[in-house]
């Protein structure tokens, strides 16, 4: 995660929203930025290849939603994201860790249910922590995680901490009730959170336009007074740009941002989905024209910064990484049963 | 007669009742276009048009809400909560308003509201997708809760709850959609499909509510279960050889008092049954009710076989799960006593 010093927020002039901001233009990248992302986005798509694959093995039971298409937004985001910011997330939360900086290790183990996971296994793919990392949880009850995220704010501004609060959901996370009942509290109290709605188009089977009456869910906080605005969360520069916006305004203390980020999931929403409400095409359209990390890539080897070869040497260096995670996680044994009655009180 | 998996069976009810009834509406997360995750509701939206059979957003207490504003005003709404675990953000609506509206208006206004949730563990579901919460339910005065374990039952007791005047809780227990699991997790499951109890009536039939069944008869000592552990209990009476009685209550709220009373008097032994949470679970309604109207026939003390009072764990999913062996230990204390 890159550290960066707090400034002030950069209004962009053009075009200028109902609240007040609008999505600025995809940032320029350095060299280096453009192969950090590479190289976390990549990290990301092999880890979640892996999980695949181990669900299809047997070693993964139960639910796992994978991120695979939707690298460039928490790349993109943690890019611009300051030592000591929080994330909180739903229960497509793999990506969110390796974005945070957590182990591959403990992450996939957790996947497996085994002791050196993240939650030694109690927790799985949907449920997981980090309190050295910020990073407070994948939750599998949608739209439960807003609230909280508010909440995690609300103890920034408390404590004066000039942090801020990265609150993730989806589309169809943003029609439960409690969303707004955050995005009141948040744009009342000022709070430094920066809401990111990750809108890859279907909430399990259902598309947008089957579930929502605004489809543009940067426009759901008009009411509280809370600007927000529609990104290409396919281009990570463009995810870094408004995460810099984003962030800044909510660390100024001019309170909450919704960004809304126009992504897609390639895999089903969990393992086991038909698919039938979305054609092979779009899916195939997506993944051809619109990838992540096929956009850096290219935009990498235009500009001579780095030759195929060189590529292939982080592909590699990234798949040892989920390889030795994989191995681990089929090896490290279950949590002994005694751990089911640890950690439910203090004292039981 | 057709041969049908509970899933099968739970499509038919709502086929015959909006057939039949046109106040009949089906709604919830994922249950129009796509026909339910677990397909409960596939083919409906086809067959009767997307006003009668429609999607909702993620939104479970404004499911609920609005299904009980339909209700009030004569529609006879049966919504799905995709998994129980989601019950929560709707449990004020299902709590203050569905079963307390014909009380405080004096009968004027009442919910024929059907909520249906899958529920229980057995699926690798961890803790958001694998709990049994019918003690919240069935702690609720103006609500009736019924489990079906079975597709006949599925579908009878969805049939009769639908007809209800009165907001029905139905619990579906979704490890036994495709066939009865005993707990045995590492043998297969016989598809309900070449199972007696998967033959179910096409038509319109009801299984009354407040009506237990006993679903395998015997002397040494009763169970009081419902759901998967009907199935559990029956692999735990067969590796004891004891000759038990396992009753499945199928209705827990209005309980089966006299069912219960009958057959524990006959017996004098009793062990309840579920996959709950132990502490305030059902299980501590039963033992009082066979305390109180039984004590004098009791040879044992009433046991109590549950989940442990943890969340429902990722990992170590069959030492939470109260599978056959401890069923079996509880038996034969019980004898022993
Ligand atoms: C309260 C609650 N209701 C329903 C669900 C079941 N559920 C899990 S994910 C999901 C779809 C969410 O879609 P979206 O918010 O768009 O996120 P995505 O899966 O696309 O990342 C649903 C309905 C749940 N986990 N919690
Ligand atoms: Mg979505």
């Amino acid at each position: 995660m890159a550290t960066r010093a707090r400034k002030a927020p950069a209004k962009s002039k053009a075009g200028a929203n109902k609240g007040g901001l609008s999505a600025p233009k995809p940032a320029e990248f350095t060299k280096d930025e453009e192969l950090t992302a590479y190289r976390d986005m990549l990290l990301i798509r092999r880890f979640e290849e892996k999980a695949g694959q181990l669900y299809g093995m047997g070693f993964i039971g139960g639910f796992c939603h994978l991120y695979i298409g939707q690298e460039a937004v928490v790349t993109g985001i943690s890019m611009a994201m300051e030592d000591g910011d929080q994330t909180i997330t739903t229960y497509r939360d793999h990506g969110h860790m390796l974005a945070m900086d957590m182990e591959s290790r403990g992450v996939m183990a957790e996947l497996t249910g085994r002791r050196g996971g993240y939650s030694k296994g109690k927790g799985g793919s949907m449920h997981m922590f980090s309190k050295e990392k910020n990073f407070y949880g994948g939750h599998g009850i949608v739209g439960a995680n807003v609230s909280l995220g508010a909440g995690i704010a609300f103890a920034n501004k408390y404590r004066d901490n000039g942090k801020v609060c990265c609150t993730y959901f989806g589309d169809g996370a943003a029609n439960q009730g409690q969303v707004y009942e955050s995005f009141n509290m948040a744009s009342l109290w000022k709070l430094p959170v920066v809401f990111v709605i990750e809108n890859n188009r279907y909430a399990m089977g259902t598309s947008v336009a089957r579930s929502s009456a605004e489809t543009d869910f940067s426009q759901r906080g008009v009411s509280f007074k809370i600007p927000g605005f529609q990104v290409d969360g396919m281009d990570v520069r463009a995810v870094k740009a408004a995460a810099d916006l984003a962030l800044g305004h909510a660390r100024s203390g001019e309170g909450p941002v919704i960004v809304e980020m126009m992504t897609y999931r390639y895999r089903g929403h969990s393992m086991s989905d038909p698919a039938k409400y979305r054609t092979k095409d779009e899916v195939q359209k997506m993944r051809s024209e619109r990838d992540p990390i096929e956009q850096v890539k290219a935009r990498v080897i235009e500009q001579k910064w780095a030759t195929e070869d060189e590529l292939k040497a982080i592909d590699k260096e990234v798949r040892a990484i989920v390889a030795d995670a994989a191995e681990f996680a089929q090896n490290d044994p279950e949590p002994d049963v005694s751990e089911l009655y640890t950690d439910i009180l203090l004292e039981a | 007669m057709a041969q049908m998996t509970m899933i099968e069976a739970i499509q038919s009810a709502h086929d015959v009742a909006m057939d039949r009834d046109e106040r009949v509406v089906v709604f919830g997360e994922d249950v129009g276009y796509f026909g339910g995750v677990f397909r409960c509701t596939a083919g409906l939206q086809e067959k009767y048009g997307s006003h009668r059979c429609f999607d909702a957003p993620i939104n479970e207490s404004g499911i609920v809400g609005a299904a009980i504003g339909m209700a009030a005003y004569g529609l006879k709404p049966v919504v799905e909560i995709q998994f129980a675990d989601y019950m929560y953000p709707a449990y004020d609506q299902i709590v203050s308003e569905a079963a307390r509206i014909r009380h405080r208006s004096n009968g004027d206004f009442t919910c024929p509201l059907v909520i249906r949730m899958p529920t229980g563990g057995g699926i690798f579901g961890g803790q958001t997708h694998s709990q049994s919460p019918e003690a919240l339910l069935t702690h609720v005065s103006g609500l009736k809760v019924v489990i079906p374990s079975n597709p006949r039952d599925a579908k009878g007791l969805l049939m009769a709850a639908i007809d209800d005047p009165d907001p029905v809780i139905v619990l579906e227990p979704k490890r036994l959609y495709n066939g009865p699991f005993d707990g045995h997790h590492d043998r297969p499951v016989v598809p309900w499909k070449k199972h007696a109890l998967g033959d179910v009536d096409d038509g319109h039939f009801s299984i009354p509510l407040g009506e237990a069944a006993i679903y395998r008869p015997g002397s040494d000592l009763t169970v009081l279960t419902y759901g998967t552990m009907v199935y559990v209990a029956e692999a735990a009476a067969n590796e004891t050889g004891l000759d038990v009685e396992i009753m499945d209550l199928r209705t827990l709220l209005p309980l089966d008092m006299d069912a219960i009373e009958t057959s524990v008097a006959k017996t004098g032994r009793c062990v309840i049954i579920h996959e709950a949470t132990r502490t305030s679970g059902f299980g501590a309604e039963l033992s009082a009710v066979v305390q109180e109207t039984c004590f004098y026939a009791l040879e044992a003390p009433v046991t109590r076989v549950c989940g442990w009072d943890t969340p429902y764990p990722h990992a170590q999913e069959w030492a939470y799960f109260p599978g056959p062996d401890r069923v079996a230990a509880a038996f034969r204390a019980v004898m022993e006593a």
